[in-house]
């Protein structure tokens, strides 16, 4: 079985070594693949120095281009699973073994770290936590089940999503659209609990303006996602 | 309304020599620059063609015969835009397969270079 951690990062300097630490004491010996989107600052220096594996972006690509090239390799790679875990800390990967066990237990494809199963979503600002309540009723009727905390990136994939999401995977924002693909192909996903923190250091890059961008993009994102491959069925 | 069509007449006049100069300086490839250039035709021959103007009109069903060729070409200009659109998309797409496929191609040397060492 193999599997790799993977971490998105883009101008995360302050976090990322402590997060890869973590991540080394949660699961002793297993690889660590930092993904740096073009940062501006020094994460992917202190991100080599901490022992993790760089990928290397040329451009800044955005979260979902960032997340998916380190799919990609991992898929190359032969990976089994792979295990995303956020270079700004807010995830805490003491939880990376029970994602993993509920990855092989269930026979899912995807493991999806919630915040919200065991009533611990103190660290979620209002706006976000609207938008969670606004995606959930969004979302389900598409899955046909309830999802509780469809914006989580702290999640977990076995190698068909892998091979899935190394082909096509959201480019901003892909968090709920992921949930929808991997929908329209009929796989499966399981949520565990997990506890968020605040993040580490750096800023997020989701500003006051872009969130109130983001609904409207990632509502058009499902809508596409939904009739992109309904027509493929037929 | 004759004013408005001459204006007409000169935005369109100036739109193909702008675009040919940017072709013969190698600012726009000559596949991009045929949109334009068809779309600033059109509305040339709009602008002087009076006879296909009341034509236009009346089809359109509109009381001024001067704004049928502003009505054709922006929906012209629509059509161009959305053909943009699809080619800027289209790029995009490339581009990221491309920035990752560079970034993982990086990543796979370097480990070989550094396992040779």
């Amino acid at each position: 079985m193999k599997l790799l951690i993977l971490i998105p990062a883009y101008n995360e300097e302050g976090a990322v070594a402590s997060v890869v630490e973590e991540v080394r004491a949660a699961m002793p010996g297993t690889p660590i693949l930092v993904v740096d989107d073009c940062s501006e600052d020094a994460t992917r220096h202190v991100a080599r120095q901490s022992g993790a594996d760089v990928l290397p972006l040329p451009y800044h690509l955005g979260l979902g281009g960032c997340v998916q090239a380190g799919y990609r390799l991992a898929f190359e790679l032969g990976y089994d699973y792979v295990i995303r875990v956020d270079g700004d800390g807010q995830h805490d990967p003491a939880y990376i073994p029970e994602m993993l066990a509920a990855l092989q237990r269930e026979n899912c494809e995807m493991v999806i770290g919630s915040r919200f199963l065991d009533g611990n979503g103190e660290h979620t600002g209002i706006l976000r936590a609207l938008g969670i309540v606004f995606f959930r009723a969004i979302l389900r009727p598409i899955l046909g089940r309830p999802v509780k905390d469809p914006t989580s990136g702290f999640v977990g994939v076995n190698r068909t999503a892998l091979a899935l999401f190394s082909r096509s995977f959201p480019l901003e924002y892909p968090e709920i659209e992921a949930l929808v693909v991997l929908q329209r192909k009929r796989f499966r996903f399981v949520e565990v609990p997990v506890r968020m923190r605040n993040r580490r250091a750096g800023r997020s890059t989701i500003t006051a303006l872009r969130s109130l961008y983001y609904p409207v993009h990632v509502l058009l994102g499902v809508f596409v996602n939904v009739l992109k491959f309904e027509g493929r069925r037929k | 309304m004759d004013h408005l069509l001459n204006v007409m007449t000169i935005f369109s006049v100036l739109l193909i020599g702008l675009v040919l100069a940017s072709v013969r300086r190698q600012h726009i490839r000559v596949e991009y620059s045929v949109s334009w250039l068809l779309a600033a035709l059109v509305l040339l021959i709009l602008s002087r063609w009076h006879a296909l103007q009341n034509w236009l009109a009346s089809a359109l069903g509109l009381d001024d015969a001067a704004l049928a060729p502003l009505v054709v070409a922006g929906a012209v200009f629509l059509v161009v835009l959305y053909r943009f659109s699809l080619i800027i998309s289209h790029l995009k797409d490339s581009n990221i397969a491309l920035m990752q496929r560079v970034a993982i191609l990086e990543y796979r040397l370097t480990a070989i270079s550094e396992k040779g060492r």
